[in-house]
Formats: C-alpha cells, sequence, structure tokens
C-alpha cells in the first residue's frame, strides 16, 4: 500500500505523526511530497517502510532510525542517518555536515559532495556494520574518530587539483575502513592512519557495496571501478585502551 | 532594556537575500526564509538588516534608538541635536504582534553632523558618527542606537525573527539587500539591544555561533575607541570589520584571513610572498583572529559577505538564480523563497561567498 502525503507548510511534529500514522495503517511505501526542511523524517518508526522524500528535509534525516528505507530525490541537509542502527538512506543531490554520527548499522548512499566531519565515530559490531558511500568530495575531518564501519568516497565530479577529502582525513581513527577512489594526500591525513593497497577481501566488499550504490543512484559500475582505490586503516588498535585501565 | 549582561553566545538561524541589480523588494521573502528555521531560535531574539529602504534620504544617517523611558529620550535627544542637524525624526511605525511584550520606545532619526562641531573635532565625518554612537551607548542610560547607516536601518527586538518582521511592518520596506537573524541565547537572557544584526555605519554583522577570543578581540578594539558596551561577541565582529576595512583600508580579503586566518599547517604550504602577507597579518593583527564556531553574514551598502569559522563549526549555504544571492543556515530557508536556484553550493569553511552590486569593486 502506498500512501501520500503532501508536507507543505506542515510542521516536523506533524508530519512525523502522519508518517508514523500511515506506517501504523500498514503503508509499505510513504511519499511525502512538498518536503522542506521538516527535521527527524523517519525517526520514529518502528516497522521498516520505504519513505520518499520529495523536497530538502530538514537536520537529521533518518536519525535513531532502526530498518526503514528513505529515498531523497533533492539534496539534504545536515545530520543525516545521525545514530542509525539499521535501513538505508539514499540522497541524489549533496548533503551537508555531520552524516552517519555515530551511525552503529545501515546504509548511507550520497550522490553529490558532503561538507564536513562526515561519518565521524562510525561503530561496529559483530554484524552490524555501517557503510556510507560518498559519489562527490568531502570536506574536512572525514572519518574523525572512526571507530567501525565502511566509509567509501569516490570523488566523481571532481575537478582538477580538488582533493577528494579535506584535511584531516580519518583523525583520530581507530576502527573500521575507509575506501578512497584515486589518490590520497598524505599530508591531509591524520596521524593515526596509513595507506593501503586493497586486498581480495577489501575488493569484494567494495564490489558488493559500488553495486548496490550504483544500481541505487543510476551510476555506471564500470566508470566508478576503472580508477584504482586505495584504504586507509588506523595503526593503532584501541589506542587509549590501557588509559584508564589495563586490559 | 538592560545593558548589563556579562555575555551573550548564541547558536542561532541567519539568513540573507540580495539582488545584484540593487533592485528593491520588500521583506516578505526574508521572513519566510527565517521563519522557515524557526527551530533554530527560541523568541528570545530576532532582527533583521535592509539596504535601499530610505530613498528619500539617501545621504542621511538613519539613527534608529531604543529609549527605555520618555527621560531617557528627552536627555540623550538633547545630545543628538547639540551635535547633529536632524532634519527628521519620528517613532518607528509598529504594529501589536501578540507575542512581542514590552517592547521599548523606537524612534528613528535622519541627521547630518553639526558642521561646527565636526570641523572643530578635526575627524572625518565617519569617526565623528562612530564616536558619538559610542558616546550615547555607553554613556547615556536607557538609550542605545542600534542603526547609524545612510539609506539603510537595522529592525530587531526579543521575540521570534518571523514576529519581528511583522512587529516592524518589514513588507512595507524595499531593500536590495536584506539580512535576519533568529536567536537562541544559551546563557543569558535575551534583550532588545541584545537581538541581532548589530550594525555601525553601513555595517551589519548577523551571527550565528559564539566567539571564544571575544575578550582579546574587545580589549585590541578599545584601544582605538570602539566601547564594547553591550558585551556581545557579536558586536565586537561588527566593530572588527569597522576597523580593518574603514580605518586600516584592508581589502576584503585580507580582512577575511585576518578574522579567519588560515591554520599554520596550510600557511606552511603556501608559496613564499602569500606565506609573508599572511604572517605579516597574523603579527600586526593577531588579536582580531576570531576564535570558536561562527557562521556570519556581513551587510554593507555594496553588497554582503558570508564566511564561516575556519574549521567550519556552523552551518550554511548558498545559491543563486538570476541576479538574486541567496545565504542562509539550512537550505531549505533558500528553498522557500526561492525553490529552484540555478546553483546551490556549500561553502567550505574560511572561505567567503562574496556578493557585490554591480558596478562595485570591493565591499
Amino acid at each position: 500500500m502506498i500512501k501520500t502525503i503532501d508536507a507543505k507548510g506542515i510542521y516536523y511534529k506533524q508530519l512525523n505523526d502522519k508518517i508514523l500514522q500511515a506506517a501504523e495503517e500498514g503503508a509499505d511505501k510513504i511519499v511525502l511530497e512538498n518536503v522542506n526542511g521538516q527535521r527527524y523524517i523517519g525517526t520514529r518508526v518502528d516497522r521498516p517502510v520505504e519513505i520518499e522524500v520529495k523536497g530538502v528535509p530538514g537536520n537529521d534525516l533518518g536519525a535513531y532510525m532502526n530498518g526503514s528505507t528513505i529515498v531523497v530525490r533533492d539534496n539534504g541537509q545536515d545530520a543525516i542517518g545521525n545514530t542509525m542502527n539499521a535501513g538505508k538512506i539514499v540522497i541524489h543531490g549533496h548533503a551537508g555536515d555531520v552524516l552517519g554520527y555515530a551511525m552503529r548499522g545501515g546504509k548511507l548512499f550520497i550522490k553529490g559532495d558532503v561538507g564536513y566531519r562526515v561519518g565521524i565515530h562510525m561503530k561496529e559490531y559483530q554484524e552490524l556494520i555501517p557503510k556510507m558511500v560518498i559519489g562527490g568530495c568531502a570536506g574536512n575531518f572525514l572519518g574523525e574518530y572512526m571507530a567501525g564501519g565502511i566509509l567509501v568516497i569516490l570523488g566523481l565530479n571532481r575537478k582538477p587539483e580538488e582533493p577528494i577529502a579535506g584535511d584531516y582525513l580519518g583523525t583520530g581513527m581507530h576502527g573500521g575502513v575507509i575506501y578512497v577512489r584515486g589518490e590520497v594526500d598524505k599530508t591531509m591525513l591524520g596521524k593515526e592512519v596509513s595507506v593501503f593497497e586493497l586486498d581480495e577481501t577489501d575488493n569484494k566488499k567494495l564490489d558488493e557495496l559500488l553495486h548496490e550504490y550504483c544500481n541505487d543512484l543510476g551510476i555506471d559500475y564500470e566508470e566508478v571501478r576503472k580508477e584504482k582505490f586505495v584504504k586507509l586503516i588506523p595503526v593503532s588498535h584501541r589506542p587509549y585502551g590501557n588509559l584508564y585501565v589495563n586490559c | 532594556m538592560n545593558k548589563i549582561f556579562p555575555r551573550i553566545p548564541s547558536g542561532c538561524a541567519i539568513s540573507g537575500i540580495m539582488n545584484k541589480k540593487g533592485h528593491r523588494f520588500s521583506g516578505n521573502d526574508i521572513i519566510k526564509s527565517i521563519a522557515l528555521m524557526h527551530d533554530r531560535s527560541n523568541g528570545l531574539g530576532g532582527g533583521f538588516a535592509a539596504y535601499g529602504i530610505y530613498p528619500d534620504y539617501p545621504d542621511h544617517y538613519a539613527f534608529h534608538v531604543f529609549y527605555d523611558s520618555l527621560a531617557n529620550r528627552i536627555n540623550t535627544e538633547e545630545f543628538i541635536n547639540d551635535h547633529f542637524d536632524v532634519d527628521m525624526s519620528e517613532p518607528i511605525h509598529t504594529r501589536k504582534v501578540r507575542s512581542i511584550n514590552n517592547p521599548p520606545l523606537i524612534w528613528r532619526y535622519f541627521v547630518r553632523p553639526g558642521q561646527n562641531k565636526l570641523i572643530s573635532s578635526e575627524l572625518t565625518e565617519e569617526e565623528y558618527v562612530v564616536r558619538c554612537v559610542m558616546r550615547v551607548n555607553s554613556c547615556f542610560e536607557g538609550a542605545y542606537i542600534f542603526s547609524s547607516g545612510k539609506n539603510m536601518g537595522a529592525f530587531k527586538g526579543v521575540g521570534y525573527p518571523e514576529d519581528i518582521g511583522d512587529f516592524y511592518c518589514l513588507e512595507k520596506y524595499d531593500g536590495y539587500i536584506w539580512t535576519a537573524h533568529g536567536r537562541f541565547p544559551t546563557n543569558t537572557p535575551g534583550w532588545w539591544g541584545g537581538a541581532h544584526p548589530f550594525t555601525l555605519l553601513d555595517w551589519s554583522i548577523v551571527h550565528n555561533g559564539e566567539i571564544s577570543s571575544y575578550g582579546a578581540n574587545a580589549r585590541f578594539l578599545e584601544m582605538f575607541g570602539y566601547k564594547c558596551t553591550l558585551q556581545t561577541d557579536t558586536e565586537a565582529i561588527t566593530y572588527i570589520f569597522d576597523y580593518l576595512m574603514r580605518k586600516q583600508g584592508l581589502p576584503l580579503e585580507m580582512a577575511v584571513a585576518t578574522v579567519a586566518a588560515p591554520l599554520w599547517k596550510e600557511i606552511d604550504r603556501m608559496d613564499q610572498d602569500k606565506k609573508e602577507l599572511l604572517k605579516a597579518l597574523r603579527a600586526v593583527f593577531g588579536n582580531l583572529l576570531m576564535n570558536g564556531p561562527f557562521s556570519i553574514i556581513l551587510g554593507t551598502k555594496n553588497g554582503i559577505v558570508a564566511l564561516n569559522d575556519r574549521i567550519k563549526l556552523r552551518n550554511m549555504v548558498a545559491a543563486t538564480k538570476g541576479d538574486f544571492l541567496y545565504l542562509a543556515s539550512e537550505e531549505s530557508a533558500i528553498r522557500e523563497v526561492c525553490s529552484d536556484p540555478e546553483h546551490v553550493w556549500v561553502p567550505k569553511g574560511g572561505e567567503p561567498v562574496i556578493g557585490l552590486l554591480e558596478g562595485v569593486d570591493n565591499i
């Protein structure tokens, strides 16, 4: 069952109530028309549904989300997928700062550029592994304090001389992996990470993720794969593990 | 309207719209834009700056003044009449708005410096005006000149910005630049004088963030006659730009490189000439470096400049369509008044977005 909601001029609380009500009434897909700036879309839905957003959703899209899928046909704002647990968010435009903050599961796919502090403090536990793919370039502090998960940056629209990610890439990172398409300027790396070649396991993980990403966003997979990838991983393991207690 | 508050940091919303050809438009769009970000403010401050609104008095300084009482007004007007030729004085027209309570008396004066006083002061006209504004704001009880530019004006108060816009009837004014602010003061009460924008002459600043270098900045400014009487970080930003650009004559790029100086790590990577220039700026004007999170929109009669702190701790989106430039804390606040912009981008930290009027070569 598809339910359409016209969000024009509706305050975010009422809009999210309507989404929740539609989900409770059994809608599998909810289409939101004329969205502009409403926050927390998809946050409270506790049953996996598909939400299609037409317009620019407000901050904290899909915050704490637990299993739903959100597709945004336009640009996104800040703090998308904040502490997200499971599900998928696909943004067909660019997006803002602090995306996927402390994300602990699910997928976040962005077609265009992203802002500062994206993927900071992503974390993983056993089979719960958050995955983020950025089609464009990123600002400073990408993957800062990352503790787990997979972060992929493609820089597809990159202009010559433009860095794929800003300064302090992976600063303080101590878990997870960042796959970068192309070269990395080592002066912009955090001192806790190093650049490595991909091995077979990496390529398998990356292939699977990129196929899904390209399929969702209508991007040519072969084109994406033409350029070489490198991986960034932390060179230390739990650097602060012995700070307060010896273990 | 009490001036005595220790410190006013804030986490807010800002928005700006300009027409590059100088065509004037009403305050409706800027109100709609800032209203969309209602939840970024908490009703303790809202305000607007508008340029081009007084075409009948293009060469007069337009003073907008808050008074606590009639006695304060009489007392202050004596000073204004003594130092300026006042060609027009009137209460600023406002309408009753349910959520706006206990406004001060709000007056407007179109003035020119009194020639005898100006000549004997041996100051430039602008410096004379600045000193008179500083004098009123620091020495006259219950009086605050919150706007003092030509053919421009600030409108601000305690309330949500959309209610403040309604209160001042901004739909009746036409300007070619509008900026707006919604305030969320975090550890001091909101008061009428503490709302943004902060203006001096033609400079206006709306600001989202908190300047942790306020003490160092204010101490430096005080040496040059600026009195930071309102004890708010944003007030200091306005004076910094006035000092660097009007008094020191620095071009905008250098003023920006002073307040949002590149990190030393980045300076080390620059070519020799640029490195020397930036080191010199940091040596001479190091005390004007603005630390802490900020996104600001600077307005002047020639255009607007949006700027973020170097590590971008506050958000800012820019867009263009035709002759219009839009800036806002959130993209949706732009889309609310321009649903299909031609170009939308997210500026990087420390990189200004500069919108100049056609035919003007510096801000």
